[in-house]
């Protein structure tokens, strides 16, 4: 597990990233068993260039190391990679975060995922399914609003 | 290659003219940015015998079939012998294999490939891991017996079987007791161990079963050494440059890193006494091939002419077979846009063609859905008849090496072929490939070209169809999911339980006893005894846990 906060590059902190009291924190994560992780290293790059605290765990996790880890570095997101249909294992991690008290926590998933299994992570409570394609902001600014919406029900700072 | 100054020996007309079109040229296009290729090699707008000297024929090119190699490795190339049409395939279980298999061979796939299940890549059974993911990118094949399903009807010894079989090589172990079962010889076991690269999982694609460097690499040898004793007609190594480029390397990375590769097994084989010429020939290639079309073309041009001459200055093979540079490529998966799935097929097909001019054996054309789910067989089809359209409606196999003499690709061949020998060099000044990787130097440089190419694609300098340019709302409809019913799989699992249940425990735990001490023996051959274990029932999950356990365990560095 690394946790990344350093920008590599300079780009553009999103404002609503700068008006937040404290750094959205992020765990990009894959469970299951695939290994191919090009699509989860560009994009935690992304958030971190974008001023989050990115949790980056590498493939093949356990459904409950994800959890304890995300729960031990109190983090407002997991972001699930997906290409080869680890995404199924999404409603387990679902019910593993409801049982650890993390109900709370966004969880959005991206990667190779066809319509049907879309609906179904919505139905088990995933606020978002990122496809092939997507860019770099629409990336960035859906995690940052979820995340503010999360901290605001919360109570929290956002 | 081209000079600042003026060529003498193309006289005054050449210049005459070379200055009027350069003033044309620049009238038009005044300030023009100058445009790179995915390597980074500045692509001009015209070439002429400035940049490549057709005097240099010889030493440059010579004919197919003879040192260097740069027009193709064998005297006939494709008017001879088409390439091998290997479809990848693999899914659910071995009876769900057996039969779509079946139907891909009467579609005119003229070789076989098996993709197990990542729970088999990952070095488990598949009652180790969670059910909902069984069997939906891959076949569950645990077993000798699974496998003998796998190939039920296929005539073992009369097709070549690539077997996408992560380091330990438990599919080619089930695979030869099949075949002693079914009393085929294994002289005649033809085909490849398609994932025998245990340097591009760790580094790239992460496909293994963790494993410790050090352990692959004394199983891989093993392996090496097996083959050369016992099985004549198979390739024991597939060096695999498609992980590292489908990981983001550049096309001159991937092949430097593989040819780096290639020389590290070799090397490593020479260390254990192997002969360089018994082992060099059986030596396989496996390479990306982006959209990226004149260059990915220079691409396999130049690697061939450094393998040649790496393979006999470098290494000392002695027999010709081992500086032929043979090659399977797969059309690029990256790609693939989800947007105007449809337009995929072109993509596919820009993308063959370029493998088949730049003079391969083997090629797998991509489905144009995998980018919306594990491919359909309706879109398996399309990318079958497309090789077929490509070899038989284009006329493209007429005459060998067509872009020879081109003065764009020669000089690109060139270009490519520095450039990649400057990063073979490198990994060779960090002490080989091996150690490259140890380090994170190859991860790094694989991190870093990832992301730049991420930027040209947001910057808008790579334009991608549908995605940053030519978009529309279209909806995207993905294909009717093929996948096994979670009562399939479970099935499935009971029949493994019963295959336990059944077999004689004491032979297997003999057999994975000698697996064991095999291990701590460098004069033993672990494969070897990897085989006896598979004969005596032993399953996948177990020859890995055993290994795991002796070899030790293996974490890859992972740079994000």
């Amino acid at each position: 597990m690394t946790t990344l906060s350093e920008p590599k590059t300079v780009s553009e902190v999103p404002e609503i990233v700068k008006s937040m009291a404290r750094p959205p924190r992020v765990m990009v994560t894959k469970i299951g068993l695939d290994g191919h992780d090009r699509g989860s290293r560009l994009v935690a790059s992304f958030l971190r260039d974008a001023g989050m605290e990115v949790i980056y765990t590498g493939p093949w996790q356990q459904v409950a190391t994800v959890v304890n880890q995300a729960a031990q570095e109190d983090v407002d997101c997991i972001g699930v990679s997906s290409l080869a249909t680890d995404h199924l294992l999404v409603p387990k991690l679902k019910k593993a975060m409801d049982e650890a008290g993390l109900s709370d926590v966004v969880v959005i998933v991206g990667g190779i995922v066809p319509e049907e299994d879309e609906k179904m992570l919505h139905e088990h409570g995933v606020a978002k399914v990122f496809h092939p394609g997507c860019s770099r902001d629409e990336i960035v600014s859906d995690i940052a609003h979820l995340i503010a919406a999360r901290r605001k029900v919360l109570g929290d700072d956002v | 290659m081209s000079t600042d100054g003026r060529n003498a020996r193309l006289g005054q007309d050449f210049e005459d003219g070379q200055d009027k079109w350069q003033r044309a040229y620049e009238k038009h296009l005044p300030g023009e940015a100058k445009r790179r290729n995915r390597s980074g090699i500045e692509v001009k707008p015209i070439y002429t015998p400035e940049d490549w000297n057709p005097e240099n024929y010889m030493p440059d090119l010579g004919f197919p079939g003879d040192t260097p190699f740069t027009r193709g490795i064998y005297p006939t190339m494709h008017r001879g012998r088409s390439w091998t049409q290997r479809q990848l395939i693999g899914l659910a279980t071995p009876e769900d294999y057996n039969a779509r298999m079946r139907r891909i061979v009467d579609t005119g796939a003229t070789a076989l490939s098996v993709i197990p299940c990542n729970s088999v890549y990952r070095g488990y059974d598949i009652d180790e891991v969670d059910v909902e993911i069984l069997g939906t990118c891959g076949t569950t094949i645990n077993t000798v017996e699974d496998m003998d399903v796998c190939l039920r009807d296929v005539p073992i010894g009369d097709m070549s079987i690539a077997l996408n079989d992560p380091s330990p090589f438990t599919l080619l172990a089930f695979m030869l007791c099949v075949a002693k079962r079914r009393g085929i010889s294994w002289d005649r076991v033809s085909g490849t161990s398609n994932q025998s690269d245990y340097i591009s999982h760790f580094v790239a694609n992460h496909m293994f079963f963790r494993l410790a460097l050090d352990g692959a690499r004394r199983v891989f040898v093993d392996h090496v050494d097996f083959a050369n004793k016992f099985l004549p007609s198979w390739n024991p190594v597939s060096v695999v440059g498609q992980h590292m480029q489908q990981s983001g390397a550049t096309p001159a990375e991937a092949m430097a890193f593989t040819l780096a590769s290639a020389v590290q097994y070799a090397e490593d084989c020479q260390s254990r006494g192997l002969d360089v010429d018994a082992f060099l020939p059986r030596f396989t290639f496996f390479f990306d091939i982006s959209i990226s079309f004149f260059e990915e073309i220079a691409k396999f041009r130049a690697g061939r002419r450094i393998w040649a001459r790496l393979a006999k200055e470098r290494l000392g093979a002695k027999d010709p077979r081992a500086w032929r540079f043979k090659f399977h490529a797969q059309t690029s998966g990256v790609d693939l846009t989800r947007q105007q799935p449809l337009n995929n097929i072109a993509r596919v097909a820009t993308q063959a063609i370029a493998g088949i001019l730049g003079g391969l054996q083997s090629m797998h054309t991509d489905a144009y859905d995998e980018v919306l789910s594990t491919p359909t067989e309706a879109a398996a089809k399309i990318a079958i008849q497309t090789q077929n359209i490509l070899r038989e409606e284009a006329g493209l196999t007429d005459v060998i090496d067509p872009l020879g003499g081109s003065y764009y690709v020669e000089a690109l061949t060139d270009q490519m072929e520095e450039q990649i020998m400057a990063v073979f060099d490198e990994i060779d000044a960090a002490g080989g490939m091996f150690e490259a990787v140890k380090n994170g130097l190859v991860q790094d440089k694989i991190g870093e070209s990832s992301l730049e190419f991420q930027r040209k694609v947001e910057t808008g300098e790579q334009t991608i169809v549908g995605v940053n340019k030519y978009q529309d709302d279209e909806a995207i409809n993905s294909p009717p999911l093929e996948r096994p019913s979670l009562e399939t799989m479970e099935a499935q699992i009971a029949t493994l339980k019963k295959f336990k249940q059944d077999r004689s425990n004491a032979d297997v735990q003999r057999a994975l006893s000698a697996l064991s001490r095999a291990c701590g023996d460098e004069t033993d051959n672990i494969f070897g005894r990897l085989v006896e274990a598979a004969d005596a029932g032993a399953t996948h999950g177990e020859i890995c846990a055993c290994l795991r356990e002796e070899l030790g365990f293996g974490q890859p560095l992972i740079a994000a």
